[in-house]
């Protein structure tokens, strides 16, 4: 048998027109890496610009141009201090303490299992916009179970998570089913849903049942102890949980019936139905384990941390678990590094803030580049290259050649 | 327009997709370039195009060397292409997609529509080309489609004219067509390069054969050598171009379509009322230009449609109502007819592809578990009994050759037991060495006792494997002919002829 690599093999087929696959908009590696190391770049630059001794040197630099060797080396002096001060305080806020760490793993959780959510429905070929919605949805269910019902420890826990997990799965199959049944883009029903959602919440929390005794906010009890996640050295033990369900997740998708299927109706519907594959049930069953994962992320919140259930427990964890699944590359592992990193990220903008009065804000400005960068691959490749640009205008031609 | 091509040579890392190639393409002549896929035609006419740099060896145009930087330079340079993947926008008019590219306005903006209605109008005249300027691109048939691109190289003043496989896509009347209009061309002046795998069509327009393999020259031919010569010249070895097998009277009914009728989803009667049967042990043989209701009708047979009326019988089993999955488990192999689409997942590597409709069979899998190792071991097994050309198990199915690709899809289809074959377009886009290959398979499993059941637009395939021949025209099988009804008649009642003989 002929082992020798064809031309083909070289230059893939043309795919056929109009059907482009959803892995195309994930970054490799690289790019991902690069991303973020040029959003700490620009960062660095948001911080010299904001840094009042920075800021004053620059004057004197401008004022007094005579002595431009001594306060132009005042600026660097300054840039510099202020980058190290602002970034080693970002690290020591992220892993530079216990308590520090136990932060970034409190906030990594429910990133990590949102993320998957997102994740495993993008290799199912759909966008889950839902994360939001399916997540407040099952952290009221949780909250409920858990500061209403009243049940030994650790069968309160279980069915205060099953609660969660069950509400979120509802929320997110109802995309699928509506998807399979009515063709209506889960784009468009992620995001009306995610506002039904809200508003759903909203609608419980005004009634007394759901309130605090003696209380007419919109705001839960907290759950009781025994429905409450067990402490172990200061984490308590969703975390694991987080790890352990990517790597169910990644079993499911590597090595499962239903993880070949979804990622074959991902990439090319049409000769999944014609292997005998139901779309339908492919649809449902992804989109109820996207909302699962996303109440599960919840329950980190409202069982892990104790939260009390307003319409604002979840925080904006759906939508920074878009960012974190395609930052992942909608892998189970890159979803939980990345998780990782955004739990750092914004555990470390805490310490930023309280010992380099760096607004925290600035996280926010480097994780929105990070994911900018993300999607804008080209624009890195093409930085710093801008003297081999000539060939590599050349390569996009092929590449396009054949890809047309 | 003189194309010599000296010494050309194109290097992929280790490996030499083209190597020191030398071409003369005369003025005014159509110069065939004929060999396997993946013997290297594409790699060298993307650097005749510009899309790739030689990594050694020259270019000449009229003696004077000329060196692409990209397809506008090749375009300047007086060289057209029409790819064997339409580059036409489909919601454009002919004449929108014309001038697309190269718009001429009125000044402040404002397009010339009238200046490439009449350019169009006046280059389908000289040419006969048939093109209206003003229809959609969307509407065309596909052969219209292709004289779209002729026409835009044509805009683009090319003096020599590139086609990659244009008959991949046509029915044999468009081919005829298509022929014509090159012979015009030529008449004109300009000079055609013609790639292809098919040696009939060879045969019938060029002027000179090139056979190119494993990226090397291996001679030339006038279009006066046999068939089996070329074949050879191509494959490197001697070819069996028709399958050896003898014609079979079948056995009991297996598969048994009773009035079938189909509405597509725009509301339009595309198979209308059509019943036949498939004995075991014989290959019935569905001929009929594209379009005429057999991809529907094959759908319906698997349950990817669901026939608005009509009985499907399978050994006496009604299955009209069954679902693709059901249908598979009951022992019917399909191979659908347009393998990218609804074949294969191209992302996916040759050994997922290899047991796409398996996976759930206790074979590969337990419980909810894949079975990996058993996956890993079919795909090492099937790999070297279809002789798949593919580097590892891992590689995806989209980076294989058209003829590999499909030789998945019939390996997968073939590794279980079987009742009933379906097989739409078993050959299409597949070279001259697999489609023997390909053949052979059938008819073995045919002598099996496995009713097979091929549609083929190509009467070379309907002739090489069936048994009986049903011919369909307009969502209807207006004819049942044995296999010796001649080529003639064939074409009379797949253009839609009334039936004088029937069976």
């Amino acid at each position: 048998m002929a082992m020798s690599p064809t031309p083909e093999t070289l230059i893939p087929e043309p795919e056929p027109t109009g059907r482009r696959s959803v892995s195309t908009w994930l970054p490799t590696v690289r790019d991902t890496v690069l991303a973020i190391a040029l959003a700490l770049v620009v960062g660095a630059f948001l911080v010299i610009v904001s840094d009042e001794q920075v800021i004053d040197a620059f004057k004197n630099l401008v004022n007094y141009p005579g002595s431009f060797f001594v306060y132009g080396g005042d600026v660097l002096r300054y840039s510099a201090e202020a980058v190290w001060d602002a970034y080693s305080a970002l690290v020591r806020g992220a892993v530079g303490s216990g308590p520090a760490l136990q932060r970034t793993l409190e906030r990594s959780a429910p990133l990590i299992c949102a993320g998957l959510g997102v994740a495993i429905a993008f290799r199912a070929g759909l966008f889950n916009i839902g994360a939001q919605g399916q997540a407040l949805v099952g952290a009221l269910a949780a909250g409920y179970v858990g500061f209403t019902w009243d049940l030994p420890p650790g069968i309160h826990l279980l069915a205060a998570l099953v609660a969660g997990l069950a509400a979120g799965a509802f929320w997110g199959a109802l995309v699928g089913w509506l998807k399979a049944t009515s063709g209506a883009h889960e784009v468009i029903t992620t995001i009306m849903l995610n506002n039904v959602a809200r508003f759903v919440v909203l609608y419980f929390l005004a009634k007394e049942a759901f309130q605090k005794h003696n209380s007419d906010n919109l705001i839960t009890p907290p759950p009781m102890d025994s429905a409450t996640f067990p402490t172990v050295a200061g984490l308590h033990l969703g975390i694991p949980l987080a790890v352990l369900t990517a790597a169910a997740v990644w079993w499911i998708l590597e090595r499962s019936k239903l993880g070949f299927e979804l990622r074959a109706v991902g990439a090319n519907p049409d000769a999944s139905r014609t292997a005998g594959m139901s779309t339908t049930k492919v649809y449902i069953m992804v989109m109820g384990l996207a909302g699962l994962l996303s109440g599960m992320a919840a329950c980190m919140t409202v069982l892990g941390l104790h939260q009390s259930v307003t319409d604002q427990v979840v925080g904006s964890v759906g939508f920074d678990a878009i960012t974190v699944a395609l930052l992942g590359r909608a892998t189970p592992l890159g979803t939980v590094l990345a998780g990782l990193l955004f739990g750092a990220l914004s555990a470390g903008g805490l310490g930023m803030q309280a010992s380099a009065g760096v607004p925290p804000e600035l996280i926010q400005v480097v994780q929105a580049l990070i994911v900018l960068f993300v999607a804008a691959p080209t624009l890195i490749r093409n930085l710093g290259r801008i003297r081999r640009r000539r060939a590599k205008q050349k390569t996009d031609v092929v590449t396009e050649g054949a890809a047309a | 327009m003189r194309l010599e091509i000296k010494g050309l040579t194109k290097r992929f890392g280790s490996f030499t997709a083209n190597d020191k190639i030398d071409l003369v393409v005369e003025p005014g002549e159509i110069h065939c370039l004929l060999g396997e896929n993946g013997a290297g035609k594409s790699t060298l006419m993307n650097m005749l195009y510009g899309l790739l740099t030689p990594t050694e060896g020259e270019i000449l145009l009229d003696g004077q060397p000329a060196g692409f930087e990209g397809p506008g330079d090749a375009l300047s340079a007086g060289i057209g292409m029409v790819h064997q993947h339409f580059m036409l926008v489909p919601v454009f008019t002919v004449a929108e997609n014309v001038m697309l590219g190269h718009e001429k306005t009125r000044g402040a903006g404002i397009l010339n529509r009238e200046a490439a209605r009449k350019q169009v109008r006046e280059l389908s005249e000289r040419y006969q080309l048939h093109v209206d300027p003003d229809a959609l691109v969307e509407d065309l048939p596909v052969g219209v489609q292709q004289r779209v691109e002729i026409i835009k190289a044509l805009a683009g003043q090319a003096k020599i004219l590139i086609l990659d496989e244009p008959t991949a896509v046509l029915t044999p009347q468009e081919i005829d067509e298509l022929m014509g209009i090159m012979r015009e061309l030529k008449a004109q002046g300009t000079s055609i390069i013609f790639i292809t795998h098919k040696l009939r069509e060879v045969k019938a327009v060029g002027d000179r054969i090139t056979v190119i393999r494993r990226g090397k020259v291996v001679g030339t031919a006038p279009p006066t050598a046999s068939e089996a010569e070329l074949a050879e010249m191509m494959v490197g070895r001697s070819v069996q171009l028709a399958v050896d097998k003898e014609n079979k009277i079948g056995g009991d009914a297996v598969l048994r379509a009773q009035n079938i009728t189909v509405v597509d989803p725009r509301g339009h009667l595309v198979v209308k009322d059509v019943s036949f049967e498939v004995r075991g042990g014989e290959v019935l043989g569905i001929a009929g230009v594209q379009g005429n209701g057999q991809t529907e009708l094959i759908k319906s047979l698997l349950g990817l449609v669901k026939p608005d009326a009509g009985r499907i019988e399978l050994e006496g089993k009604d299955i009209s109502r069954h679902g693709p999955r059901q249908s598979l488990a009951d022992g019917i192999g399909y191979v659908p007819e347009d393998r990218s689409h609804d074949g294969f997942v191209g992302s996916f590597s040759v050994r997922e592809n290899l047991v796409l409709d398996l996976y759930r069979t206790p074979e590969f899998s337990a419980g909810p578990a894949l079975r990996l190792d058993a996956i890993e071991a079919n795909a090492r097994h099937r790999i070297e009994e279809f002789d798949i050309r593919t580097e590892t198990p891992e590689t995806p199915v989209a980076s294989l050759s058209g003829g590999n690709q499909q030789k998945v899809v019939i390996a997968r289809e073939f590794s279980r037991p079987l009742k009933v074959l379906i097989a739409s377009q078993p050959t299409r886009g597949v070279d001259v060495g697999s489609i023997e290959f390909i053949h052979k398979r059938i008819i073995s499993e045919r002598d099996n006792g496995t009713a097979v059941l091929i549609v083929s637009t190509e009467l070379d395939e309907i002739y090489a494997l069936a048994d009986r021949i049903a011919v369909m025209y307009d969502g209807r099988i207006v004819a049942t002919v044995p296999p010796d009804t001649p080529r003639e008649q064939l074409g009379l009642l797949m253009a839609g002829a009334t039936p004088e003989v029937s069976a």
